[in-house]
């Protein structure tokens, strides 16, 4: 398909503006500094946007348009609603006086304490723009937390080899030295391995629980004495909160900080890789560290935002966070209540469980055992057919299916993993069960058909090496 | 059993499931967790849809809403038009439902329109490359930092004080961590612009990267070329713009940037109290490999047929993981979009007019302040759509005055610094009229009966 730019035409144009009205002056600019060359951006009409951005919406695959099992992304549907209430509060800039935004900054206020009372903290900051940034936020606050209490032999963050890529570029990022720990044959941190690298030069574990296995570390109470018998911070990567809600708190389990991607558990649309929105929330001990500003209510009532902490790790972007996805969280949130919260979590596992069931036959499952809200099939089997994770995943789009999160996480060859969530009913869930056992049979009789996907859709398999060797990467 | 709107399971499906599975009880899911939480979470019941939306709309009521002011105020975020279009193209549901085009096949929409914003980005700026979005300007920049210290191995960077300062904050926090120094230069009191002999003075051989802003903090044009022209060869010059003054400014990357990057808001994305926004990010394609974020590139399918990728992702965390370089995964892929469209709509000519109009509209308000005797210029250098001005009264009882007759006047500068408290900087655009313009001027006048 063109690009809108190989559509332009000299002269046409989907803009108009008023006529000047101030009366014109000399523009007084050093000439270098004055644009000699317009930029090349499309002269087209309205209807040939409008018509061009029709047609790359059809060539795309969402939740709106079909399942969308990608684990760990947790592609739960995103309420309409949300869109609606977001958009009350388009038209608010930053620098306003408190005064005229309180309504804005008791959202604020209110969707911290909703989401410290859920994840079992003491206090949250909004600021940060996604699961990524909160990790850094959060590794930022286990720096001050050891500059302030004087540890300085504190170099390290430990993170077990199943976790996100995020976890160890964050750490990197706030100047850690990143040591992995391996992970046991059931899938969980291994408790003897995790002793073997805790030592006192650890800063931080960071974890996730359930795991990206979707397992549950089961000596989760057992790392964290461990931990804090170290005076080391446990950190949660909250990515997999939708497990949880309601049936057991990071807080509670012993965990010091944990970032959320509200864009996940708290049905913010992902925008085709963002915005997301990734508050976080610590301890009562850490909350001197977070970044500035935070949102307080003053004596009078009034709620304010709160420049005063002295000991913050900074500031990790400009205003106040990602607010209009604070809008769709705090609208989902209210829709769902408390009992529909823990309600979603355990629809969640039910339909995971469910599909890990339907599967574990004719599949492999790594670590077949309970899971959360996601499970992970390792496709190593299907080398016997001459075929691989990549296309059984690609024979999936012919079905209209997104695929699973494939070779994630690293430690299971051939990985494929799967998160249905629970806005999936169980007829959608049999009909993905019945086109993975047809994709199975097509593998065993004909893999060509595998190898040779897909199909249906807008282009075929694309051709990676070609796009990174011969760098094409503008119009 | 209570139902939701979200959750479509039946008591029976419900019933069904836990059959296949084994258990008679969802708690045994939960078997291997425990018990540390019992009991309700401390957060309200669930509600109705009219009941949320009612609740949504009086915590809105509370805000004031922009539409409905005449507004003088920039400071990174501003008020531009958004053509109706806009919205109704870049928030189409299987663009806003969609996540990372892990599947390239299946995400041909959005990987052409990254693909044509990474080019509509190249145009803007000049530059050579650019990547499909940061999270927003500031983080933009502490990036930008990063990404020149990896280049020359150096790690000093020059920032100009004249930089947003919540821009220098934000690279503060991301430098500091990582044994990266950041020093600032003063401005010229009497330009506003960097001060070049300080610059000049900074430089060793330590420096990495140099940091200005184009039109700068105070809406001062900085000459990108004169500042180009002192730098040693191997010292990188990182230069945030504000793309809508790129239809009048010339492109940083003609004058010498290395690497050009900015807040994207003004290109179509409302304000939103300031977030979502997105940074926009651009370099000399020698860096490429340096580059943070995601970077979209064309390919073509098996029988020969155009299509998008991502690439370079070996640099990307997922991969390189400790060694990435960046740890930047979600990024701010729709914000983009919406300015991929916005600048798609406005087309050629019509962003060289919106920057025009911006320019004329200013300095027709600095004009006539000026002119009523009750503000002193405080900068000579020329600006674009934001100047500073020193009113003879109290700024912000003025602007209590103002807010009466629903126009936002100017932010006052002692929010950031105690030596510029009662200086005013105001921002006009293409959105303010003549006559809200001339009415503003007006209440100036009027000062002395208003007894401030
Ligand atoms: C387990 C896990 N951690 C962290 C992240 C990072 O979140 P984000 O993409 O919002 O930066 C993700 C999602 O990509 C994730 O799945």
């Amino acid at each position: 398909m063109k690009l809108l730019y190989e559509k332009s035409k000299n002269g046409r144009t989907a803009f108009s503006l008023p006529k000047l009205d101030v009366p014109e002056i000399k523009i007084e600019l050093e000439e270098e500094l004055i644009r000699k060359e317009e930029p090349n951006l499309p002269q087209v009409s309205e209807l040939e946007v409008v018509r061009h951005y029709n047609e790359l919406e059809r060539k795309n695959h969402s939740v709106d348009s079909g399942f969308y099992p990608l684990g760990s992304c947790t592609m739960k549907y995103n309420p309409m609603l949300n869109e609606e209430t977001a958009s009350m509060f388009n038209n608010i800039h930053p620098y306003l006086d408190e005064e005229h935004i309180q309504g804005a900054l008791e959202l604020m206020y209110n969707l911290q304490k909703y989401l410290g009372e859920i994840t079992g903290m003491d206090a949250v900051t909004l600021q940060p723009a996604a699961g990524a940034h909160g990790e850094l936020t959060g590794m930022l606050i286990v720096r001050k937390y050891i500059e302030d209490n004087g540890f300085t032999n504190k170099t390290k963050v430990i993170l077990p080899d199943s976790a996100h890529g995020t976890n160890p570029a964050s750490a990197k990022m706030a100047g850690f030295d990143v040591v992995e720990v391996k992970s046991g044959p059931d899938g969980r941190v291994d408790l003897e391995e995790f002793k073997k690298v805790m030592d006192d030069s650890v800063a931080a574990i960071m974890l996730t629980n359930p795991n990206t296995l979707g397992l549950f570390e089961k000596d989760i109470l057992e790392i964290a004495k461990i931990a804090h018998e170290h005076n080391a911070l446990l950190y949660y990567d909250g990515a997999n909160l939708n497990a949880i809600m309601g049936k057991v708190r990071p807080g509670d389990m012993g965990f010091d900080i944990v970032h959320i991607n509200l864009h996940k558990t708290f049905s913010t649309p992902h925008g085709m890789g963002g915005p997301g929105s990734g508050p976080v929330g610590v301890k009562a001990k850490l909350k001197d560290y977070l970044p500035k500003p935070v949102v307080d209510i003053n004596d009078e009532g009034k709620y304010v935002l709160n420049y005063n902490i002295p000991k913050s790790c900074g500031r990790l972007r400009t205003f106040y966070g990602n607010f209009s996805v604070m809008v769709r969280a705090y609208t989902y949130i209210l829709m769902m209540g408390k009992e529909g919260l823990k309600f979603a979590s355990e629809m969640a596992v039910l339909n995971a469980n469910y599909l890990r069931k339907k599967l574990e036959k004719e599949f492999d499952i790594a670590f077949d055992d309970v899971c959360k809200h996601e499970f992970v099939i390792d496709g190593s089997f299907l080398k016997e057919y001459g075929v691989k994770t990549l296309d059984f995943a690609k024979r999936l789009l012919d079905y209209g299916i997104h695929p699973p999160t494939i070779y994630f996480p690293l430690i299971v060859h051939e990985a494929m993993m799967i998160e249905p969530t629970e806005t999936e009913s169980k007829e959608e869930l049999d009909r993905f069960v019945e086109v993975m056992h047809k994709i199975l049979e097509e593998a065993k009789t004909d893999p060509e058909i595998l190898k040779g996907a897909p199909r249906n859709t807008p282009v075929r398999r694309l051709n990676e090496t070609i796009a990174n060797k011969q760098l094409k990467l503008r119009g | 059993m209570k139902r939701f709107p979200y959750i479509p399971h039946t008591e029976e499906d419900i019933k069904e499931m836990m059959n296949v599975i084994g258990i008679n009880d969802i708690k045994e899911l939960y078997k291997d967790v425990p018990k540390l939480f019992e009991g309700d979470l401390n957060i309200p019941e669930s509600k109705s849809e009219i009941e949320v939306k009612r609740e949504l709309k009086e915590l809105a009521g509370r805000n004031i809403d922009l539409d409905e002011y005449a507004m003088f105020r920039g400071a990174g975020i501003y008020k531009h038009y958004i053509p109706s279009a806009v919205y109704q193209l870049a928030t189409k549901r299987n663009f806003i439902t969609a996540y990372t085009p892990y599947q390239a096949e299946v995400s041909q929409g959005t990987l052409q329109a990254l693909y044509e914003f990474q080019t509509a980005i190249c145009e803007l700026t000049g530059m050579e490359v650019a990547n499909s979005s940061m999270y927003d300007g500031g983080t933009a920049v502490a990036e930008a930092i990063l990404m020149a210290s990896r280049v020359n191995k150096k790690h000093k960077s020059l920032v100009a004080k004249s930089l947003h300062p919540e821009y220098i904050e934000v690279s503060r926090t991301y430098t500091e961590s990582q044994g990266l120094e950041i020093e600032l230069i003063n401005y010229d009191e009497k330009t506003g612009r960097i001060d070049l002999e300080e610059l000049k003075n900074k430089i060793d051989e330590n420096t990495s990267s140099v940091v200005i802003s184009y039109p700068n903090f105070f809406g001062v044009v900085e000459n990108i070329k004169q500042i180009k022209e002192i730098l040693p060869e191997n010292v990188l010059l990182i230069v945030n713009a504000y793309p809508l003054s790129l239809g009048l400014l010339e492109a940083p990357g003609k004058l010498g940037a290395d690497i050009v990057v900015g807040e994207g808001q003004s290109l179509g994305n409302h304000m939103s109290f300031g977030g979502p926004t997105f940074g926009f990010f651009a370099s000399k394609q020698k860096y490429i490999r340096q580059m943070p974020g995601r970077i979209i590139g064309e390919t073509v399918d098996e029988e020969g047929k155009r299509g998008f990728v991502m690439v370079l992702q070996t640099r990307e965390q997922h991969i390189r993981r400790a060694k990435a370089t960046s740890n930047i995964c979600s990024n701010h892929a729709l914000m983009a979009v919406v300015a991929s469209v916005y600048l798609s709509i406005v087309g050629r000519e019509g962003l060289r007019e919106i920057s025009y109009q911006n320019y004329q509209k200013a300095h027709y308000l600095a004009k006539k302040l000026i002119e009523t005797e009750k503000f002193e210029p405080v900068f000579e250098g020329e600006f674009f759509n934001e100047f500073v001005v020193k009113p003879k009264f109290d700024l912000n009882k003025f602007n209590e005055n103002l807010f009466e007759e629903k126009f936002i006047g100017p932010l006052n500068l002692g929010k950031f610094c105690d030596k510029l408290e009662n200086h005013a900087l105001f921002c006009a655009t293409e959105l303010n009229t003549k006559e809200e313009i001339d009415y503003l001027v007006s209440k100036v006048g009027e000062i002395d009966e208003i007894t401030l």
